[in-house]
């Protein structure tokens, strides 16, 4: 990558307003995003994971100004979009889109394919008929969708052929960024491979930026230049997907890579389990959020919250420990 | 490993048709298993496969004719001893001495199959009560070692929580202590972890596992995810379109795949390999899976089949042909495949 990278996220804060339970009820903060740095650069895959709870899928939400940040700043292409009006956002829209996770509930039933993969040309209000047609014609091409698809409703396709509807609809307006949220995981496992093919081909295509947000590491390894692993609302390791998978700095991306069940029954139960679940973002953990399930806990992780520290050039980690040797995904090495 | 006593469940020819607007359409299409004490069967499947609809069947879980056609047979040997019954010939007073008592089931979504509106210590005393007629007292007092077999910390607070209280992993925790109540000879789980993290899963497999290894209970894990067949599975059973396509032991099965299908869903699964380059593409199985109410001719999963032949794949259904010590598979080019891989 060179010059300025084309998103970047500076310290973001998301929070929500919850009432806790209880007869103690209070007004507190539910923490979705608690100060997150993270770049995309021109045509750069970057993978999200996480489990649920993390603040993924907030966290893509927030860069495309679907959700408005407490805190932070959020740079695309250079300009400050973090308190930009709709107005003022209009202009930048196109250029950032969307595909959703679940292929049956983000198409509308009643619009045909052509209405549905029209709509964002409608919404900005480009091209005339002619030239709408044209464009959507050479979308659902693009997406490998057959002739014809276009007079036909979303029941009439199936799954993986929804997604690229969805896809196709993402892509019509030629943004430069997309965040991809959970786009496979609602497939079937021949289907994934697919769309994570087509995706890859159109990515290289296109030239796109992705913002690749998913639970399966293994899926995320495949399509991202960089992995960033969220925990409660932080980033706690970004790295070059190879340096993260080979030589994972952080021991939640060691727990996370231990608990991907690897299709060989030889090397089954060899895993170190993580306990317990992830703690409530409306109280985390003091000092590293992730203390609290971290076998490599010492008592000064509960003093201060860690800062990112840089183990080689773009590999960071948020663990204060630097005499760790963790595993190298260690049920993922080739046998 | 189970060794030559009869198996706890033997599934015979079971077929499964539903009413639909184009006539009747085959969810089912005469599938037959066994499985033993303490053996683990996997049943994996793309949706449309038949797998879920199985479960239910043998569990007479499915809605009555003429919607719903089932034939064939599911004989049950408790392991008390006594005389093997045929499970859908039961009257449905026998059938729910055996339902959630002799065979229990653990669903995918904890939190819909769970009652919101009662507490969760409730939810496990009632199996109790209604197979064993047991006290509220004594059962509930059961419901606090069942918690805390399946690893829930504070077991005797937790009896009064309520569904929503509780995480996902904790939900199927306890759906996992509802079903174990009885101590059942069959477990059937039905994607038990797909709703939840790796993290989460990783703990309810071991879990599974080791309640398994206490009680010698068979289990049918029903999942769509190898990972998670190899990390469990003693033999496996590959369904697509309703038809067993292979079925094996599990290192069998991931070593030498004999189903083309088999194959191509090993193959489209992603590792997580970092020495492979970045970006690289993984092996799909080209077309999509196929739509029960128009099966393609023949064999069902020929559109889509690499090995193909026009004219032999597309005119009548394999049999499912041994191929081995306690492998089936359901291919007619099969031998031809595996030669050439060879050769």
């Amino acid at each position: 990558m060179t010059g300025a990278p084309l998103l970047s996220v500076e310290d973001l804060e998301k929070w929500f307003p919850v009432r806790t339970a209880g007869l103690f009820a209070r007004q507190a903060r539910l923490r979705a995003l608690d100060g997150v740095s993270l770049t995309v650069g021109r045509g750069e895959v970057v993978g999200v994971v996480g489990e649920s709870g993390s603040g993924k899928t907030t966290l893509g939400r927030a860069v495309l100004r679907l959700l408005a940040p407490n805190a932070g700043r959020i740079l695309f292409g250079g300009v400050d979009i973090t308190n930009l009006s709709r107005r003022a956002m209009r202009p930048i829209r196109p250029r950032m889109q969307l595909v959703f996770q679940d292929p049956f509930a983000s198409l509308n039933p009643r619009m045909t394919v052509r209405n549905i993969v029209g709509a964002p040309l409608v919404v900005h209000r480009r091209g005339d008929a002619a030239e709408r047609a044209a464009a959507i014609t050479e979308a659902l091409e693009l997406v490998g969708l057959p002739r014809g698809a276009a007079e036909r409703y979303p029941h009439e396709f199936s799954g993986g052929q929804r997604q690229r509807i969805g896809i196709a609809r993402a892509l019509i307006l030629r943004p430069d960024f997309l965040v991809a949220d959970e786009p496979v995981s609602a497939l079937d496992v021949s289907i994934q491979a697919q769309v994570v093919n087509l995706l890859l081909e159109l990515q290289a295509h296109l030239g796109l930026a992705i913002l690749f947000i998913a639970h399966d590491l293994a899926v995320v390894g495949h399509i991202s230049d960089r992995i960033a692993v969220m925990y409660l609302g932080r980033i706690v390791e970004v790295g070059p997907t190879r340096e993260v998978l080979a030589r994972p700095q952080h021991p939640y991306t060691e727990a996370l890579f231990a608990a991907a069940p690897v299709p060989d029954p030889r090397r089954r139960g060899q895993r170190a389990l993580l306990a317990g679940d992830i703690p409530s973002p409306i109280d985390p953990p003091s000092g590293c959020a992730f203390r609290t399930r971290c076998r490599y806990a010492q008592p000064a992780c509960a003093a201060g919250r860690p800062a990112l520290r840089e183990i080689s050039p773009g590999h960071v980690t948020a663990c204060i420990r630097d005499d760790l040797l963790l595993g190298p995904s260690p049920r993922g090495a080739p046998s | 490993m189970p060794g030559s006593e009869p198996p706890l469940l033997a599934v015979e020819a079971l077929s499964v048709r539903f009413r639909a607007e184009s006539g009747m359409l085959t969810a089912v299409d005469q599938l037959s298993f066994e499985v033993r004490r303490g053996e683990t069967l996997a049943i994996v499947g793309e949706s449309g496969s038949g797998k879920s609809v199985t479960s239910l069947a043998l569990m007479r879980l499915l809605p009555p004719a003429p919607g719903c056609e089932v034939s064939g047979r599911v004989l049950f040997r408790p392991s008390g001893g006594g005389p093997p019954a045929d499970l859908l010939a039961l009257a449905p007073e026998g059938m729910r001495r055996v339902r959630g008592d002799r065979i229990a089931m653990v669903f995918q979504e904890p939190m819909t199959s769970l009652n919101p509106v009662h507490p969760i210590g409730e939810q496990i005393a009632e199996a109790l009560v209604h197979h064993r007629g047991a006290s509220r007292g004594a059962a509930l007092e059961a419901a606090v070692r069942l918690l805390e077999r399946v690893g829930i910390p504070e077991p005797r607070q937790r009896l009064a929580s309520y569904p929503h209280q509780l995480s996902g992993g904790m939900r199927q925790r306890v759906m996992i202590a509802i079903a174990l109540s009885c101590d059942p000879d069959v477990l059937i789980a039905d994607e038990p972890t797909t709703a939840l993290d790796v993290t989460i899963q990783a703990q309810i497999l071991e879990l599974l596992a080791d309640l398994q290894r206490q009680s010698g209970m068979a289990v049918i894990f029903i999942t769509h995810n190898l990972g998670v067949v190899a990390e469990i599975a003693d033999r496996v059973l590959v369904l697509y379109a309703g038809r067993a396509m292979e079925q094996a032991q599990v290192l069998d099965l991931f070593d030498r795949p004999l189903n083309p299908y088999t194959t191509g869903l090993l193959a489209s699964v992603p590792l997580l390999d970092p020495f492979a380059p970045v970006r690289q593409g993984l092996r799909a199985i080209p077309g999509n899976v196929p739509d029960p109410q128009r099966l393609p001719p023949g064999c069902a999963f020929h559109p889509r089949c690499t090995h193909a032949v026009a004219g032999r794949c597309d005119s009548a259904v394999p049999p499912a042909e041994p191929a081995g010590a306690g492998r089936l598979v359901r291919c007619l080019r099969w031998r031809e495949i595996v030669e050439g891989a060879l050769a």
